[in-house]
């Protein structure tokens, strides 16, 4: 089995690797649907957007390898960042690696998520790198559908049938703790605004309470109250769930070294 | 009728593949409303790029001729090749027509 690579601590990579990570854990989750959604028109769209979060992770991955050299540390290839690095390297947030869930987890997560990486896409295209603000021009589209695209179903669901309504409810009080930390800044996001790399997330929560705010009205359901209860997958700290995504994930490349087809 | 509605009503998709072109029919799905049926229609039929415009139409606002009457609708035009302007000599500057 090849080693696990070490990856740089540099405030700019770990940036990168915050957005990137969480595509790609997003992208692996969503792409548990292929096959198994409940219409065969609804699998294509949830792999279409699945495989959107994948394209957008390979672009920050890259991105990210190829700073570590700029910043004179090791350069590593997205395959090397996505497959060859342990769980405590993963910097996704942690709402992405929660399970599935139900159709209403799914779509709840969806439109959150969709709505906060619509938000950081449209400041990144003015990121001082230009790599990344390349990046954030083509990836803000994809957002933007998939925020409509879920958005219809949150509303569906919530101001559905009695069994979709609650289901949505019970949907949203299991992820409403795991938004918090996304707007959470810590010295990651103090050194992207001095760099120009990026805006510090927690200046996109207005916006984003705004916008879920609206389609969580629409849907008649209640945004629930604030807890204590902090998750840290963006320090690298992890819930049980994350070790099970990666074994999925990256046992092929660690069984078989660099295989292609 | 009494059947149950456990099935999304079906939709005729069309789609324009570039600027200027027609609409043309390229499939149907299953969708709860308009809305979602472009949606839909979007993901299952753009996706490698084939459009820039969709319609979509519920399959059951569209009427159609009846299969039983193709012989009397269709098959009398068989033998009126006159019909087509084919017969007219035209001018030499617009022969390539």
């Amino acid at each position: 089995m090849p080693a696990s690579i070490t990856v740089s601590s540099h405030p700019s990579v770990q940036y990168l690797l915050r957005i990137g990570d969480t595509c790609l854990i997003y992208a692996q989750r969503l792409g548990e649907w292929s096959g198994h959604a409940p219409i065969v028109e609804e699998d294509i769209a949830l792999t279409n957007m699945a495989l959107d979060l994948i394209g957008q992770a390979r672009a920050l991955l890259t991105r990210a390898g190829s700073l570590e050299a700029e910043l004179g540390g090791e350069a590593h290839d997205e395959d090397q960042l996505a497959f060859l690095r342990d769980e405590r390297d993963f910097r996704n947030c942690t709402v992405v690696e929660l399970p599935r869930g139900d159709f209403a987890v799914t779509m709840l997560r969806n439109c959150a998520l969709a709505i906060f990486l619509k938000l950081l896409w449209e400041r990144l295209a003015d990121s001082s790198d230009a790599e990344v603000a390349a990046i954030a021009g083509k990836a803000v589209k994809e957002a933007r559908y998939h925020h409509e695209h879920a958005a219809g179903w949150v509303v569906r669901l919530g101001d559905g049938s009695a069994e979709s309504a609650a289901r949505s409810k019970a949907a949203l009080e299991l992820l409403w703790p795991y938004f918090a930390e996304i707007f959470e800044d810590d010295v990651v996001d103090d050194a992207a605004l001095a760099s120009g790399l990026g805006p510090r997330w927690s200046a996109l929560a207005d916006a984003w309470r705004a916008e879920f705010g609206a389609v969580l009205a629409a849907a008649k359901l209640e945004p629930p109250v604030a807890r204590a209860f902090r998750s840290t997958g963006k320090s690298g700290k992890h819930s049980e769930h994350l070790g099970f995504v990666l074994a999925e994930m990256q046992t092929l490349q660690r069984t078989y070294p660099g295989g292609v087809w | 009728m009494s059947e149950t509605k456990n099935e999304w009503p079906l939709w005729e998709v069309f789609v324009r593949s570039k600027a200027g072109l027609d609409h043309k029919h390229c499939g149907s799905l299953h969708a709860a409303d308009a809305q979602m049926a472009i949606q839909l229609a979007r993901d299952v039929y753009t996706r490698r790029q084939e459009g820039t415009s969709v319609w979509v139409v519920r399959s059951d606002q569209i009427t159609a001729s009846d299969p039983g009457e193709k012989s009397s609708y269709f098959d009398p035009m068989e033998d009126k090749v006159y019909r087509h302007p084919t017969f007219y000599a035209l001018p030499k500057s617009l022969d390539h027509m």
